[in-house]
């Protein structure tokens, strides 16, 4: 069994005034035991409503409207106060983005560890100031920081170093899975390099589960095995990160590889892709890339394609990865 | 060194125009802006009670020839009445119709809160947007008179004030009122303008070649309007407590009729003990219900100014 | 067209209270922009990018060290002499959220530098916008013009952004980090739109970023900056491939590219 198996999520936000949103459509994923999967895509794909929803964090006007998470056997979509808590202690933390917000600015951080344990202690557990402080250090030692740090407040710390707090206070409950919601955005870019090191060598050793929601495609392919792909709030591709980079499934991942290039190289050919993502107010027929598609065919336009598999991974495109249904139809694929 | 050309992007229906801008009508850009806020702020259901009330007193104040069915001052009644057919809510110990004498007060007690509560805010965004967008000498100097009068307790300086000041009439009111609210709303208006003033967009005003005056007035104070709004719906509210809290000690003008001079009157005829209890609660409850609703219309300001405040 | 040549420039900054004493941002930086030459100052936030761009374009004051623009001085000027200063030297902005007033309309945004430094009357600085944002790529301009920045997308944004600087017909456009904020899908066409004004109209361009790849595509020479000091100046193809100094070679192992992790080349 899985660790986390999702089915089905879709998540819409609905304001007050204005549209409802679809920012995230019918998505399926499959977390395994200690395996570490990136979660790409570009502002406003849903890759980050998606970690809150796996996570039981959505506010309004953000609701999962339909759909199943599971969670080591336990669905985890209905649960609400003490049995939600239980499960939390039990097994999952988020880290978020941009360590300033996500750590109290009038309280150091030895408090900040303190707090976890104490609201997380099962029934007899007591922890007294030297027993969190021990804790603390050995966490702080895991994520490379000094056990100074403890006695200091977030402002007095770097970004970097406010992020590796925010990661070892993730890991004080020893959860086997951790969602990184995008830990190198308000970073430095030197010191994104070390951040992503250490959460890819603690994930090694600790053996969680681990899903890294990232903009950047470059960031995720160094760190992960295994790469999904949003687009328009659907995972357009999955695909183990070896193979995504020499062998792009879905167009949008293709044209989306073409717009990095090595600083270094001789010649410097710098792709972009044209036009704008669509506007998920709107229902979307078909394919939602196909305005963009240079693959288009008639049936991208009507039916929206479904993750077939194709090579190591899947994809859902109607001409790369041709489902068994849309074969019957006669739509050859182009390769 | 190249640049890979992409093809011209196709048009994407729907693609990144989610509000559409309405055409430029007849109506004058001000007017338009003010009629989109009230509508805003009626969706709001505090604000919309705190509206629906601000409006009836301003009717019953506007109209009040037409409503009072007596004059506020006549004293050609019976003294110490209780309420009857002719005097409904009775008359006081000159003979003075009550109802009519409440319905003719609601010109002072609103003239006084808006006319006190705008002179306040203008004075406070006048020193709050300069000792914001100028630190230094000037900054310093205003920050601390500004401190200086905030410190002062406000309800004793009025007494002072008012005691102090010869000439007694409304605008007497109006004047110590304000002088003793401004400072409040300065300070957070200084502190907003500071904030703004760092702001990118106010720095590619002044690449664009905009002067102070622009600056200031075109790019700063327009996106604080709800805080300036938010100003004036809190010293209006302190202005109407402040105003019946002086007339009722005497301070004020006896020969005006407001809500406060009333209470000041069933004070001196010890209303509640000859069992007119009218003459205390009709303009106690007037006040409050007064001073509550600009606070009501105050939480629809703030939910303006704040999308994450306004109601599902 | 005049060369920008800063010399010797350096920015200390005195650190009030806790007695921590003084703070260098930037530290005896020297180098010159030739007109029609595109430089980078690249470097990692604290490296002192930021504040030069600021000393530049007249927002601060250099401790030690000047700034000529052609026979400007550009570290002397005040009030009247910085506002012409700035119809010649223009600023594109990081965060395209943040640089448009949200309460102003395009034309009014790019309009505004018609008016004060061209002096132009409503109707011809109107045309003038509908021009520019053909250029910038926001065509057809009738549909930008009456927009307000919330209706539209970040790259969008930016072009207006852009537009605005180019109103007054600058002769140097300085870039603090202008596409780090859009996705990366936009930003080719973001550097196209500032290579083609460099090419069309002999802009002088000072691109600064931490991104080496914009650098690399954008510019003609590089500056790396480590701390507020350079450790490493050229031309950009040359210090790429061959960075002589190692704080250079660490910004290079920095920048994860998809390609380095598969070690394959680009297909194409």
């Amino acid at each position: 069994m899985a660790l986390l198996e999702v089915e089905g999520v879709n998540v819409v936000y609905e304001p007050t005034r204005g549209q409802r949103i679809w920012s995230v459509r019918d998505v399926d994923l499959v977390l395994e035991q200690g395996e570490f999967v990136g979660l790409v895509g570009e502002s406003g794909c849903g890759k980050s409503t998606l970690g809150f929803a796996l996570t039981r964090m959505l506010r309004p006007p953000a609701r999962l409207e339909k759909g199943v998470i599971r969670f080591d056997g336990v669905d985890i979509s209905t649960l609400k106060g003490e049995a939600l808590r239980r499960q939390r202690r039990n097994g999952f933390a988020i880290v978020l983005q941009s360590g300033m917000n996500a750590l109290n600015p009038v309280r150091n951080v030895e408090h900040h560890f303190g707090d976890i344990l104490k609201a997380h202690a099962h029934g007899g557990e007591h922890y007294p100031g030297a027993t969190v402080r021990r804790r603390g250090a050995e966490l702080l030692d895991k994520v490379g920081l000094d056990a100074s740090v403890l006695s200091r407040f977030p402002h007095e710390l770097s970004g970097g170093m406010r992020q590796r707090v925010s990661i070892a206070l993730a890991l004080a409950l020893e959860p086997r899975m951790i969602i990184f919601d995008e830990p190198t955005t308000a970073l430095d870019v030197i010191v994104q390099k070390a951040v992503i090191q250490t959460i890819k060598d603690l994930q090694r050793e600790n053996g969680f589960s681990a899903i890294l929601i990232s903009h950047d495609l470059g960031v995720v392919l160094e760190a992960t095995d295994r790469v999904m792909v949003m687009y328009a709030g659907r995972v357009v591709e999955d695909q183990p990160s070896k193979d995504l980079v020499s062998g792009p499934h879905h167009p949008y991942t293709e044209a989306l590889l073409r717009c990095y290039a090595d600083p270094r190289a001789d010649e410097i050919h710098l792709g972009g892709i044209p036009g704008t993502p669509p506007d998920l107010s709107l229902p979307q027929a078909g394919c939602s890339f196909t305005p963009r598609c240079p693959l288009v065919q008639d049936i991208c336009r009507t039916l929206d394609p479904p993750m077939s598999p194709l090579g190591h991974g899947s994809a859902a495109c109607h001409v790369r990865a041709p489902s068994a249904a849309v074969a019957e139809e006669g739509v050859k694929p182009v390769h | 060194m190249s640049i890979v050309s992409p093809v011209p992007p196709p048009e994407v229906p729907g693609a990144g125009v989610a509000i559409r801008v309405g055409p430029a009508g007849p109506i004058p850009g001000p007017l338009r802006f003010l009629g989109r806020a009230l509508r805003t702020l009626w969706s709001n259901r505090k604000a919309s009670i705190g509206l629906v009330i601000l409006g009836f007193v301003i009717l019953v104040a506007v109209f009040a020839p037409l409503i009072a069915p007596h004059s506020p001052t006549a004293t050609t009644f019976v003294p110490y009445q209780n309420p009857s057919t002719t005097n409904w809510f009775g008359t006081t110990g000159n003979g003075q119709d009550v109802f009519s004498q409440m319905v003719y007060g609601a010109r002072i007690s609103l003239l006084v809160g808006i006319a006190a509560g705008a002179i306040a805010t203008l004075v406070a965004v006048t020193i709050g947007l300069i000792a914001g967008y100028r630190p230094g000498v000037i900054d310093e100097l205003l920050s601390f008179m500004t401190n200086l009068v905030l410190v002062i307790p406000g309800l004793p300086l009025m007494f002072i004030l008012a005691a102090y000041l010869q000439k007694r009439s409304v605008w007497t009111i109006v004047f110590v009122v304000a002088f003793t609210s401004w400072a409040t709303g300065a300070r957070v208006i200084r502190s907003q303008a500071s904030t703004l003033r760092t702001r990118e967009f106010v720095t590619s005003a002044v690449f664009s070649g905009e002067g102070l005056f622009r600056v200031v007035f075109r790019e700063i104070l327009p996106n604080m309007t709800s805080l300036v709004a938010g100003s004036f719906f809190s010293a209006a509210t302190a202005a109407v407590m402040a105003e019946a809290s002086l007339e009722f000690l005497g301070l004020g003008d006896p020969n005006t009729v407001s809500w406060g001079t009333i209470l000041y009157y069933a004070q001196q005829q010890n209303s509640l003990l000859t069992g007119q209890w009218v003459l205390v609660f009709a303009p106690g409850l007037a006040i409050a219900l007064l001073a509550v609703s600009f606070t009501l219309i105050n939480f629809g300001v703030d939910a303006l100014s704040n999308p994450r405040l306004r109601e599902k | 067209m005049a060369p920008l040549v800063v010399s010797g420039v350096s920015k200390v900054y005195t650190v009030r209270g806790r007695g921590r004493g003084k703070f260098t941002a930037v530290d005896d930086v020297s180098f010159t922009i030739a007109p029609g030459a595109a430089v980078s100052l690249v470097g990692a936030s604290g490296s002192g990018k930021s504040t030069i761009a600021k000393m530049i374009t007249g927002s601060e004051r250099p401790t030690s060290g000047s700034i000529r623009f052609g026979e400007l001085a550009v570290e002397g000027l005040h009030a009247g002499g910085l506002r012409k200063y700035h119809s010649r030297v223009q600023m594109v902005f990081q965060d395209p959220y943040a640089a448009l007033n949200p309460l102003h309309t395009v034309e009014y945004t790019v309009m505004r530098p018609c008016q004060n430094f061209l002096r132009m009357p409503p109707a011809r600085a109107r045309e003038r916008v509908y021009e520019l944002l053909e250029t910038v790529g926001l065509t057809p301009p009738a549909q930008f013009a009456g927009k307000l920045p919330h209706q539209l997308s970040g790259g969008q944004r930016q072009r207006v952004v852009i537009a605005r600087a180019l109103a007054c017909d600058p002769e140097l456009i300085v870039a603090d980090e202008p596409v780090s904020m859009l996705d990366v899908s936009l930003r080719a066409d973001v550097l196209r739109l500032l290579a083609s004004l460099r090419a069309k109209r002999g802009l002088s361009l000072l691109y600064i970023t931490h991104d080496l790849l914009g650098a690399r595509v954008i510019s003609d020479e590089i500056l790396v900056l480590n701390k507020g000091k350079v450790v490493e100046q050229g031309p950009t193809k040359q210090v790429l491939q061959h960075p002589k100094h190692e704080y250079t070679v660490q910004l290079l192992d920095a920048v994860a590219t998809p390609f380095a992790t598969a070690g394959t080349a680009p297909s194409d």
